[in-house]
């Protein structure tokens, strides 16, 4: 899409663009350069010495069975987040969209848990989880379950997927909310006339014609289990017990900023880097073919 | 409503305030349990009503904040945090509302290039490429500063692209007949496009408000002096202190106040946040 | 207040040449409607002479000063978009004061102006209202206002009256042809739609594909269309077109069937023998006569009864009452607009006769006229 009217010069539009290129050139075109850079360079004991390395530090990488692990753990993490967090707001949204009073009271308690900031919305579980204080862990274990997330690696797992979920919620809740209004009445109606009951009418009928809003709120929320989730492991498991919760997005961090390796936190930078490229591009095409919606 | 069955009205009703329960409760019990004193807390299960210790845990906490967490007075998070909230809301808009205008009004060389490097900081969050991007801060001497906590954040593909989109909608009579009334593209850009854009500005400053309030790895990274803390990664420092158990009164007292801006912001500018939200993923 | 020289004018873009060099004198005063179908560039020729497309060839001239590197603003002129281009967000005295603000006039003068031209528009109660809560023929009329308070040497209009529905039409074709008149500022005016063309215009100028086919008053485009694209599309309904030859004596005219119509007055000069024409009629200047008289004979197929005239849509038919194909603008199907008193059922033959002078001979070639009988 273009305008067909236009201004002039050169100058203007190059200085109106500055800030947003100068901003971007330093804290990211920059950043990102450093990160491939150091992902071929391996710096000696010291610090003092960098070398070549060539591919070696993703060969370590891909041979280095806690980062493997770490994609594993990821893997298991965001297939959850976004199954759970896209089918409790698919259930919410198609209830919400058929009721009548109270709707927009629904709809404006629901969307509350977006404002909370990820780190915040991860200590609020983490304290109803308590081992020892949490309300949830207490109930859990009169249920005959030994509820301890801070040993029982799995729980720790169990739990930020919770956070991450419960977080996520509202957007998702939006969209679906959206685009099942988006969709005509009459075609609901019609098939109600045809005799389909309402469970019918959902598969076939709004189902279907939802389904560009699941597979864009798919990406997204793909995107925001790999990424976003940081604050909520970083401020609760730190990625423990024992490497459990360490996403891939917490083990650049954490081997960066803990570990120290330069190396191999550039290598797993880059290695990220190359996910968001594709979560964005098929984002991208989709977003641009998106008419349905 | 195609058929009208009691029953079904009722299944939706019950789904739904479940789901809005399943929001309110870990809320609610961060907000019980900063009114009840530390004991009270540690002596079992967490509380399911308030307190009486409300006035005092959250006066404390605002001037005096959490010892054991180095005692920033919760009050100075607050403030940090709007500080950070409104310079990244204000900053973002301000940048992309100018290179929106650039790319949508002009033609020149480049455009092309300038438009997908923008196009390219969607694509690499913040906690991609964290250690590099801190690197370039730190030798830049921003640490421990407003502009080290901001400024690398202005930078928004997001709200370029909303802004383009909207500009794309605006009639191009609209400048034609700028130009007719001789007003040159700044002109045009101050007395017609910017206040055209008065609903879409304030529709990204809520989603750019709460993105800025609730930062937290990259304050937690550029600021070490206690005195650029904001609150949502004071709650960091104040869950993660050593040898005891935290001090849970009032980190949830510090939860919930962290919270509440921006809820209050979502709430209060709901059809605004909704439409900037729906809007930036278009 | 001047006049606009528009000469050789040649519009490019890329290769494509969509304005193949048109000029119009435009005289002090005078109101010039450019009419032709959508994508003639009737639009683009306008918007050159405002300085929105950079012209490609030719000059542009206003009050006789080249303008062709001048911005919109330094053009002295003033225009009235098609969706009005209202400033949504101004009020309508300050969409009005808008370019005076810009201009550098001060408050009193700018107040003195708007408020003259308000006054005039009858916009006085309207003044601080926005744009959104006014109705289209107020819309209108804003839009108006804001060339008024600039007095320029001329008005551009696009296509000003399309959003508006057929009533408010009427009515503000009115206004603009009074407002002109009184103002007595020159006028550019850019429609599709002939009836506002031929009812404001002191002179048309017909286009088509990037050339201006004729430019002429209303009443010699409609009397003397010069091709037989003007002929087509100026009138409603449109005219009857009919294959026929010129004589080898340069002066009868023949239907294809052989059925002689009349013979030219005087031969057209460099005729260069017998060829093919095409013989043009308006269903109004048909009327029926009794056989011996006739010219053509019609079997009307539908009929249309609109009161004052009874329209009457039929076959031609040649002496042994067979069809004869004609490439009319409704295929084989000729119309004739007779009088409503007239009683015409279908399938009834009826012999016509042209009224004088009122038929038209193009050359089948190039669609030129040769002449009016």
């Amino acid at each position: 899409m273009h305008k067909k009217v236009t201004f002039r010069g050169f100058a203007l539009p190059v200085a109106l663009l500055l800030p947003q290129l100068v901003v971007t050139a330093i804290f990211f075109l920059w950043p990102a350069g450093q990160a491939l850079y150091q992902s071929v360079l391996r710096q000696d004991a010291f610090g003092l010495r960098t070398t070549y390395v060539g591919l070696a530090n993703f060969e370590r990488l891909f041979s280095d069975p806690l980062y493997l692990n770490s994609f594993q753990v990821t893997v298991v993490f965001s297939l959850a987040v976004t199954f759970l967090g896209l089918a409790i707001a698919l259930l919410l949204a198609t209830m919400a969209d058929r009721v009548i009073k109270g709707a927009s009271g629904y709809k404006t308690l629901l969307i509350m848990p977006y404002a909370v900031a990820p780190a915040v919305a991860g200590v609020l579980w983490w304290f109803l989880f308590n081992p020892s204080i949490g309300l949830f862990a207490h109930t859990l274990r009169a249920l005959g379950i030994d509820w301890n997330h801070l040993l029982n690696g799995d729980q720790a797992l169990i739990l930020v997927v919770i956070a991450a979920v419960w977080k996520q919620i509202s957007y998702n809740f939006l969209f679906f909310l959206a685009g099942l209004q988006a969709i005509p009445r009459s075609l609901v109606e019609a098939a109600a006339i045809d005799g389909a009951g309402p469970m019918k009418r959902f598969w076939t009928i709004v189902f279907p014609l939802l389904s560009p809003t699941a597979f864009f709120l798919l990406v997204v929320n793909v995107t925001y289990a790999f990424f976003d989730t940081f604050q909520i492991i970083h401020a609760t498991t730190s990625g423990g017990p024992g490497q459990s919760t360490t996403i891939l997005v917490y083990k650049v961090y954490s081997d960066g900023f803990v570990g120290l390796d330069l190396g191999s936190s550039a290598a797993q930078s880059v290695v990220l880097m190359a996910i968001v490229i594709v979560l964005t591009f098929v984002q991208f095409r989709y977003i641009e073919r998106r008419v349905q919606y | 409503m195609v058929e009208n069955r009691p029953f079904l009205t009722v299944l939706r009703h019950v789904v739904l305030l479940a789901g809005v329960a399943i929001v309110l409760f870990p809320v609610w019990v961060a907000f019980v349990a900063s009114t009840h004193p530390q004991p009270t807390l540690l002596s079992g299960v967490a509380p399911l009503w308030p307190g009486d210790r409300l006035v005092e845990n959250y006066s404390q906490l605002l001037s005096a904040g959490m010892a054991q967490a180095g005692g920033t007075p919760v009050g100075l998070m607050l403030f940090n945090s709007f500080v950070m909230a409104l310079l990244i809301a204000t900053g973002k808009i301000a940048v992309s509302l100018i290179s929106a205008f650039a790319i949508v009004y002009f033609r020149f060389p480049f455009r092309m290039i300038a438009f997908w490097i923008i196009f390219l900081t969607l694509m690499l969050p913040v906690e991609v490429r964290i250690l590099p991007t801190f690197e370039v801060v730190a030798d830049l001497g921003m640490l421990n500063s407003y502009a080290g906590l901001t400024i690398p954040l202005i930078a928004s593909a997001t709200a370029t692209f909303l802004f383009r989109q909207f500009y794309l909608t605006v009639p191009d009579q609209l400048a034609e007949a700028a130009r007719m009334d001789g007003a040159g593209p700044m002109r045009f850009f101050f007395d017609i496009l910017v206040p055209l854009s008065r609903t879409n500005i304030a529709a990204i400053f809520v989603i750019m408000f709460l993105f800025g309030w609730n930062q937290y790895l990259w304050p937690l990274l550029v600021t070490t002096d206690e005195s650029f803390t904001t609150i949502v990664m004071g709650i960091y420092r104040m869950v993660n202190v050593s040898d005891e158990q935290p001090q849970w009164h009032l980190v949830m007292a510090t939860a919930t106040l962290a919270l509440l801006p921006p809820v209050a912001v979502v709430l209060v500018m709901q059809r605004l946040f909704v439409k900037g939200l729906v809007e930036t993923e278009k | 207040m001047a006049g606009i020289g528009i000469r050789d004018v040649v519009k490019r873009y890329g290769d494509t040449k969509v304005i193949h060099g048109v000029s119009i004198d435009v005289a002090d005063g005078e109101f010039i409607v450019i009419v032709g179908p959508s994508g003639c560039g009737k639009s683009t020729l306008l918007r050159m002479v405002a300085g929105l497309e950079e012209i490609t060839g030719g000059e542009v001239a206003i009050d006789g000063r080249v303008v062709n590197r001048l911005e919109p603003k330094d053009r002295n002129i003033a225009m009235v978009f098609q969706n009005y281009a209202l400033y949504p967000h101004m009020s309508v005295y300050d969409n009005m004061a808008y370019g005076l603000k810009i201009a550098g006039l001060s408050k009193d003068a700018i107040r003195e102006r708007v408020d003259k031209a308000a006054r005039m528009l009858q916009l006085e109660p309207y003044l601080d209202r926005k744009p959104r809560q006014l109705s289209g023929g107020q819309r209108q009329r804003v839009a108006m206002g804001r060339c008024i308070v600039r007095e320029p040497a001329a008005f551009l209009f696009d296509e000003p009256l399309s959003n508006l529905d057929a009533k408010l039409r009427v009515q503000m074709r009115l206004e603009i042809k009074q407002l002109q008149r009184s103002l007595g500022t020159t006028a550019l005016y850019v429609t599709h739609d002939q009836v506002e063309a031929m009812t404001l215009a002191d002179r048309l100028v017909v286009m088509n594909g990037g050339v201006a086919e004729q430019i002429d008053t209303p009443m010699n485009v409609y009397l003397h269309p010069a091709t037989t694209f003007v002929a087509g599309f100026i009138g409603s309904p449109a005219m009857n077109f009919m294959p026929g030859r010129l004589g080898g004596d340069g002066r009868a005219i023949t239907l294809d069937t052989g059925a002689p119509l009349r013979a030219l007055p005087e031969p057209i000069v460099g005729h260069g023998g017998e060829k093919p024409v095409t013989i043009g009629v308006r269903p109004e200047h048909l009327a029926l006569v009794g056989q011996p008289e006739a010219e053509l004979t019609l079997r009307a197929r539908v009929v249309e009864t609109l009161g004052a005239d009874t329209l009457v849509h039929g076959v031609l038919l040649d002496k042994d009452a067979a069809i004869v194909p004609v490439a009319g603008e409704g295929g084989e199907v000729l119309a004739a607009r007779l009088p409503g008193n007239v009683t015409v059922r279908e399938g009834d033959t009826l012999p016509l006769r042209v009224a004088e002078g009122a038929l038209h001979v193009f050359d089948r070639e190039t669609g030129r006229r040769l002449a009016d009988v």
